[in-house]
């Protein structure tokens, strides 16, 4: 097992490597850069920028170099110095503004996988175990909704909700009060208070097809000889179920629980920017509005990063789970 | 099936039927996947007649009519005679409140605006080139405007605007899904016919690109679109931006179908027989595979359909003029216009409606994919 993690690890680097150099790819994709826009800016205050300035500013912000030479500087930075660059529109280290925000980003997602778990599994076990019954139904029809309805979309009817009928504005993460203010426990209350709202918003998708795969396998595995013959042998219902066929119906999900959490970190994004959360969504699409470069390259790859070492957890997991798949990747055939 | 079916009267085209038929049979079994497919198709119907279909042109403005509610239509109109079966609606008298800003309507009983159908309306190409002035249903009297689902910002009718966004929202869902189609077929065929280092490495980058999360990307990489990008070369962008992700899924299906395929007998009998490799591929192989990809694909549509609003609706997919769902939500974009005009969420009601109905079209499909099953 121990083996099996420290490989896994060691094959995350050129992944890494990779979503660094995807990163920086798309974020210097855009014709013009941030000296363009400066320039714009001062022409539309009534200043100018001479030509000979803007290259003086290119120098020194280092974008006269080619695409290349700038991705090798900025890896280079990292790898050595801690060093993600400067964000051009807030002036400051692009390391100052973005843990915050990440750390949010992280504690959302884990929240709404949280979320999720909590509300499918006993959704899920249930219509199968009440084929056909009302709230088999009740279940179904609202999983088809949750997986219809865009997460955008779903934010936009609760903010609705909840301004028309309690009259309360439900965006951002804190009250305006713990905006700013120091952690404290009155804080995360705060943020618990807020919290739900985002989650429930990710978690609906997600909830929706967890309930429908768990309920199709379920299902498949209810009649088989071994639930027959426990049950036979005057093993109580609930034991019966949670002992054998249950732990059955989970190791596909199990499987997909790395597809899982990318759709949420990547539903985040969006949720954020509707509801104004402090966390990576609104940052990041202001970054890329502004061509604060380094910024959004940044935020694009531990975005991505989260994503992968998610996928690494899940991979742990599952071959803690099924010793097939520990032997299969230990004998290189994975 | 049992033996008497052979046994029986060889004219009964029973045991005979194709493929498809049989396909076509299990289809019609499944009443929710028949259920989407009827929607589905009305929608497309829709996006191929909405010059026809929609009562008003979608950039009519009309600022007396900022954010008019919408208006019910009335079956009866009072006149000399008694009640004579005439469909109208009742025109707005507004005023403006000029401490909240806002304006109230009120229905004004004599301003009765007549409706009929096949009326003349303002004239337009449709289709784009055959010049035509018919729509179906709308004011009698060209100048009056009606609001059935109530009116934008500008005063323009949300639902000649729904309708019209239709177009864009559905095209794009088709055109995103073939060319990931393209990609994955060609990419996905590859590795699992040739296997070995190919199949590796194809394998990695599939499982790379899977890894990432896709909506930061597709911002990233819409913002890069400049904003003064004809309309149309925006759409073809974000098409292909959907599908640098998209086609991964259909990649790996098509490479499982393909590796299953590979050991079957019918490839192996072609295989020695002689057959060239695109015979095996295209004469053997694709046909068995087809119907499963279709359903595949049918089932990536709404994704693409969700994506697309998404990005419009953050302002970086498509942009006015263009009108798609997305675009036409960026109006209920802050809490202020959503609560005065909730009628704004209409082009969403659309995109659920037209998710849900793909999905379920979709799962039929693949239920109905392989008539070999049970």
């Amino acid at each position: 097992m121990g083996m099996f993690v420290v490989k896994r690890v060691l094959l995350m680097i050129p992944t890494l490597l990779a979503i660094s150099l995807v990163a920086f790819l798309v974020i210097t994709l855009p014709p013009g850069d941030y000296i363009d826009r400066l320039v714009l800016e001062a022409s539309l205050d009534g200043d100018y920028i001479t030509a000979a300035e803007a290259e003086g500013l290119r120098k020194i912000y280092g974008l006269d170099k080619s695409v290349l030479a700038q991705y090798f500087d900025w890896v280079w930075k990292m790898v050595v110095h801690g060093d993600l660059g400067r964000s051009f529109s807030y002036e400051l280290p692009v390391e100052e503004l973005i843990w915050d925000r990440l750390g949010m980003t992280t504690l959302l997602s884990i929240c709404s996988m949280v979320f999720i778990w909590t509300v499918a599994i006993p959704v899920g076990i249930f219509s199968a175990v009440r084929k056909y019954s009302l709230g088999d139904y009740v279940a179904t029809f609202l999983g088809f909704i949750g997986l219809a309805v865009p997460n955008f979309l779903l934010a936009l009817v609760l903010m609705y909700v909840s301004f028309r009928y309690f009259g309360q504005n439900v965006g951002g993460l804190f009250s305006p009060d713990y905006v700013n203010a120091p952690w404290s426990f009155a804080r995360v209350g705060d943020l618990m208070a807020h919290i739900w709202i985002p989650m429930i918003v990710l978690g609906t998708a997600g909830t929706a097809s967890v309930i429908r795969t768990i309920r199709a396998n379920l299902l498949d595995e209810l009649h088989r000889p071994y639930v027959v013959t426990a049950r036979a042998k005057g093993m109580p219902e609930h034991w019966v179920l949670t002992k054998y066929p249950v732990r059955h119906a989970l190791n596909p999900f199990v499987s997909s629980l790395n597809e899982l959490f990318v759709q949420i970190v990547s539903g985040s994004t969006i949720v954020s920017i509707v509801l104004g959360l402090q966390t990576t969504g609104p940052l990041l699409f202001d970054a890329l509005r502004q061509e604060d470069m380094y910024l959004a390259a940044a935020l694009i790859m531990f975005l991505s990063f989260l994503t992968v070492i998610g996928t690494l957890f899940s991979d742990i997991l599952l071959a803690w789970l099924d010793p097939r798949i520990r032997r299969q990747f230990n004998n290189g055939g994975l | 099936m049992s033996a008497t079916d052979f046994a029986g009267a060889p004219t009964s085209s029973r045991a005979y039927e194709g493929q498809w038929r049989l396909m076509w049979r299990r289809f019609r079994k499944h009443k929710l996947g028949m259920l989407g497919g009827i929607i589905t198709l009305l929608i497309y119907l829709i996006a191929v007649f909405v010059e026809f279909l929609a009562p008003h042109d979608p950039n009519d403005f009309s600022v007396r009519n900022t954010y008019a509610p919408p208006q019910s239509i009335h079956w009866l109109l009072e006149t000399k005679d008694g009640k004579v079966f005439q469909p109208h609606v009742l025109g707005y008298r507004s005023k403006i409140d000029y401490n909240s800003g806002r304006r109230t309507f009120v229905e004004d009983p004599r301003r009765v605006v007549k409706l009929g159908f096949f009326v003349k309306g303002k004239p337009y190409n449709l289709f784009g080139f055959i010049p035509a002035e018919r729509r179906l249903f709308g004011p009698v009297k060209k100048r009056d405007r009606m609001f059935l689902l109530g009116a934008d910002r500008l005063g323009r009718d949300v639902l000649s605007r729904t309708i019209h966004g239709t177009r864009v929202s559905m095209t794009i869902g088709l055109v995103g899904v073939a060319l990931s189609l393209v990609l994955g077929v060609l990419i996905g065929g590859l590795s699992g016919y040739f296997g070995g280092w190919v199949d590796t490495v194809t394998q990695r980058v599939v499982e790379f690109l899977q890894s990432l999360p896709s909506i930061p990307l597709w911002i990233g990489l819409a913002a890069a679109i400049p904003p003064d990008t004809p309309p149309l070369q925006t759409y073809l962008l974000i098409t292909v931006i959907l599908s640098i992700i998209g086609w991964t899924g259909l990649a790996r299906v098509v490479r499982g179908k393909f590796i299953s395929l590979k050991s079957e007998d019918f490839v192996k009998a072609a295989r020695l027989d002689g057959c060239s490799v695109p015979r095996v591929l295209v004469g053997h192989m694709v046909p068995s595979f087809i119907s499963h990809i279709i359903a595949v694909v049918t089932l990536a549509i709404p994704g693409m359909i969700v994506a697309e609003t998404s990005l419009s609706f953050l302002g970086i997919g498509l942009r006015q003029p263009v009108v798609s769902w997305g675009v036409l939500l960026q109006e209920a974009q802050n809490i202020r216009s959503i609560a005065n005009a909730p009628w704004l969420f209409w082009p969403g009601v659309m995109v659920v409606i037209a998710v849900l109905a793909l999905n379920f079209f979709g799962d039929g499909l693949r239920d109905a994919a392989d008539p070999y099953s049970k």
